[in-house]
């Protein structure tokens, strides 16, 4: 019954997408407002309706309803609520049921706080939201319904997939999608600008709160990803230039150069054209994005299921969004005003450059990722690119970017001075150059290039803290009057600060980990030790351990300093699941300040010795950390505007004018 | 500087970038893409030993030896030609002989494949991508092997 009711309410959502699709649009285009006012009520109840699908989904698996086909396949009774739960998305039709329910979530938040829209544009902006949700819906109903019957229920499901029974999903998908789907307002805003063929600095300051709140959440969701497959896989890696993996990095790139480039369009109205491009192109890419997860063109963890109808519904989405995009983009865009003159040398040149790098950077993933695809379909060959051929290409971009980095917030708007913005970054650079001599002079046998790569991140870091002291005059003025101006500062610049900051913190991170991190790999009999940087792990032996619906086969480790002061004791696990037959590797993390002891065993030898992989991770944590300091930066920033959207435009505030300088 | 100029400096600029990303990414591809084979590939082509190419089959029943210090030796087998493999260090979750693997590595002089990688990218029921359309190809496949293939699971592991 309940999954019925959710089967029709998902049924009765697209209706109302197909309504909300088409009379708004109708009514913008003869300016009738009985017309354009249909858009938020519709928004508001589509999105009820998608709630309430996804809620009855939700309920069939809590309640685990092995009538159902869906929770057959995807979940067991014995599971913990919290997995019974979130393998509501850890499936495909599951995801994308809740790709629709973020989607309509959007919608009805555009609907309900756009009060302050011009009609025109809330009414075509909702109308493409509707387009692109009926063709969601569309393509669960037709081929991915979670909602089928089983005739004859079995009495218990084939379970969740192991590697997903983790509390990682319940944060790494609905974050992901948060970003991903967020993207779609900015790309509504934009086709709903072609539309009407005008656009203004206003659009920018209204699509702006959506792709940084999009932005944040993309930023989270793919940090969280990393940190998940980092101690799920076994091995400790963050980040391997898997297709599923680059295909949120191409939407972070260039909904990031949108955030940059829609605030020279807010404050300065310029790069209107461009910024529209990229609003079309964060979507896009997140769209594409989902083909490449969903079709099944890939196989990897993600994708949860094969079946070519799926795979040729989405490219025919794709297709029509895309290809439709960037056709309106061709033809009305040369009719939008261009405006805003500046010089290659000011806050809007940087940004430029800011916007060319991730651009470009995005491009070079692009290729990596579907050139091989594209190379078997044309040839039959098979290759893969790895992370050699990302190394190459996307550090090489990346590392301007940062040098740059630190001189935009410091150049003046229209016409900067670049020499001014070098001498106050003199202390910055000059803890650089310290970090890479100290780099240089304790690094033994690492890369080349890493010290440098520590000095650069060091440099944004500073960078950012330099910013900071700019604007509250620290150490010129007396040092409360510099913390009267940093509580005067707008949040939008603490965020700016913070999230640049977090981006060094990032790369210090990724650098020391990949530079010095140490491996050993051995087998272990009881009694026996082994040592990695300066610490010293004894094997003491095996245990069985029983879980809710798993086996863990422990090791227990004993770990010390070299010096030999006791530290405590990791247990990394081999873990079976009857439900499916398959084991996973549960690793054991030690965290030493940022710093971390990666353990992982294997399935013992016939001689009973366990293989261990054991890592030391220098400054590891700092890529994630960084990455929620760029969260905070963001959500700081957002705050910030939101405030001043309520605010009618007239009344400018001395915070904005702030904000402008 | 003219409206003019000030464009110019945009444009060189933006087609500076984006000629060094043209040649980074040409040169990458040169360098760094590797290709799939499978055994009889290796037989029919004569891949160049310490040429890098992934390795993809089955694991021959039997021929797992283990050896001291986590070495490991199998054979990697398409039906029609088998291939001696020598690996070093923890084997992935799901490595099991008889089922689907892909190693990454070069050949020696000796004609035995060094891996450095192995990948085990499926469960018990599902075969990587690459392994399966090679098996396909060389007249192997059992529409066993994708019976519950609509359960894509797997670990990367290196």
């Amino acid at each position: 019954m309940i999954a019925e009711l959710g089967h029709y309410a998902l049924m009765l959502a697209l209706g109302l997408a197909l309504i909300q699709g088409s009379m708004p649009i109708l009514g913008a285009r003869s300016n009738d407002p009985v017309l354009m006012s249909i858009a938020a009520p519709a928004a508001l109840a589509q999105f009820a309706f998608v709630a309430t699908a996804f809620a009855a989904l939700a309920i069939c698996y809590v309640t685990s309803d092995f009538s159902v086909l869906n929770v057959y396949e995807n979940s067991n009774s014995t599971m913990p609520l919290i997995y019974r739960l979130t393998s509501v998305w850890g499936n495909h039709e599951g995801s994308m049921m809740l790709w629709v329910f973020i989607l309509a979530f959007f919608g009805a938040l555009v609907a309900a706080f756009g009060g302050n829209l011009p009609a025109v544009l809330k009414a075509n902006a909702l109308g493409v939201q509707a387009w692109i949700a009926a063709a969601f819906h569309l393509f669960i109903l037709t081929t991915s319904n979670p909602f089928l019957r089983l005739v004859e229920a079995p009495f218990e499901g084939r379970d969740l997939n192991p590697i997903l029974q983790d509390p990682g999903l319940a944060f790494h998908p609905p974050l992901l999608y948060l970003g991903y789907v967020g993207f779609s307002i900015a790309f509504s805003f934009a086709i709903a600008a072609l539309l009407e063929g005008r656009i203004d600095a206003a659009w920018a300051r209204w699509v702006r709160p959506w792709v940084l709140g999009a932005w944040m959440c993309l930023t989270l969701g793919i940090a969280g990803g990393s940190y998940w497959a980092y101690y799920e896989l076994g091995w400790g890696g963050f980040w391997f230039w898997d297709p599923v993996e680059n295909a949120s990095l191409m939407p972070w790139l260039a909904g990031t150069a949108l955030l940059h480039s829609a605030v020279v369009m807010e404050k300065r109205g310029a790069l209107k054209v461009w910024t529209i491009l990229l609003a079309i192109l964060a979507f896009s890419l997140s769209l594409i994005g989902t083909f490449l997860v969903r079709s099944g063109v890939l196989t990897s963890v993600h994708a949860f299921a094969v079946d070519p109808r799926r795979g040729i519904f989405i490219l025919a989405i794709l297709m029509v969004f895309i290809g439709g995009a960037l056709l309106l983009y061709a033809v009305r865009a040369p009719l939008l005003k261009q405006g805003g003159l500046f010089a290659p040398i000011s806050r809007e040149g940087a940004l430029v450059l800011n916007n060319l790098f991730l651009t470009t950077a995005c491009a070079t993933v692009f290729v990596g990722t579907l050139y091989p695809l594209a190379l078997e379909a044309l040839t039959g060959e098979k290759i893969s690119v790895g992370p050699p051929f990302f190394n190459m290409t996307f550090g090489p971009l990346l590392a301007p970017l940062l040098l740059i980095m630190p001189f935009g917030p410091l150049l003046g708007w229209k016409r900067g001075d670049l020499a001014g913005a070098a001498q106050r970054l003199f202390a910055a650079a000059a803890l650089g150059i310290v970090a890479v001599a100290a780099a240089l002079a304790l690094q033994h046998g690492g890369p080349v290039l890493a010290p440098f790569g520590i000095g650069l991140a060091v440099f944004v870091m500073a960078g950012a803290l330099v910013d900071i002291a700019e604007r509250t005059m620290f150490l010129r003025v007396p040092f409360a009057a510099a913390l009267r101006r940093a509580a005067g500062l707008p949040r939008s610049a603490w965020g700016t600060a913070l999230a640049h900051f977090g981006i060094g913190v990032t790369v210090f991170g990724i650098v020391a980990v990949t530079a010095w991190s140490s491996e050993r790999v051995a087998a272990l009999k009881p009694g026996d030790t082994l040592d990695v940087a300066h610490y010293r792990l004894t094997f003491d032996g095996l245990f069985n351990r029983a879980g809710p619906n798993y086996r863990d086969l422990v090791g227990h480790f004993t770990v010390r300093r070299a010096s030999g002061d006791l530290l405590g004791a990791m247990e990394p696990s081999r873990r079976t699941f009857p439900a499916r037959n398959m084991a996973t590797t549960e690793a054991a993390l030690m965290t030493r300040r940022v710093s971390q002891l990666y353990l992982s065993i294997g399935d013992p030898n016939p001689d009973g010795a366990i293989p261990v992989r054991l890592y030391f991770k220098p400054q590891v944590l700092m890529i994630w950390l960084g990455a929620v300091i760029m969260f905070i930066g963001g959500a700081l920033s957002l705050s910030d505007r939101r405030l001043r959207i309520g605010a009618p435009r007239a009344a400018k505030s001395r915070a904005s004018l702030q904000a402008a300088e | 500087m003219t409206r003019k100029r000030r464009r110019l400096v945009l444009i060189g600029g933006g087609l500076g970038v984006l000629a060094i990303a043209v040649a980074l990414v040409l040169g990458a591809l040169r360098d760094t893409i590797v290709f799939f084979n499978s055994p009889s590939d290796v037989a029919d082509k004569h891949v160049a030993p310490g040429a890098r190419i992934r390795l993809g089959g089955l694991v021959q029943p039997g021929s797992l030896v283990r050896g001291d210090n986590l070495k490991i030796r199998f054979e990697v087998t398409d039906g029609k030609s088998r291939l001696p493999v020598a690996y070093q260090g923890v084997l992935p979750d799901l490595f099991r002989e008889g089922q689907g693997v892909v190693a990454e590595g070069s050949l020696d002089a000796g004609g035995v494949f060094n891996a450095d990688t192995i990948l085990a990218k499926h469960d018990e029921t599902y075969m990587p991508k690459e392994v399966a359309d090679a098996l396909k190809k060389s007249g192997h496949w059992k529409d066993a092997y994708g019976q519950r293939g609509a359960v894509a699971a797997g670990g990367k592991s290196p």
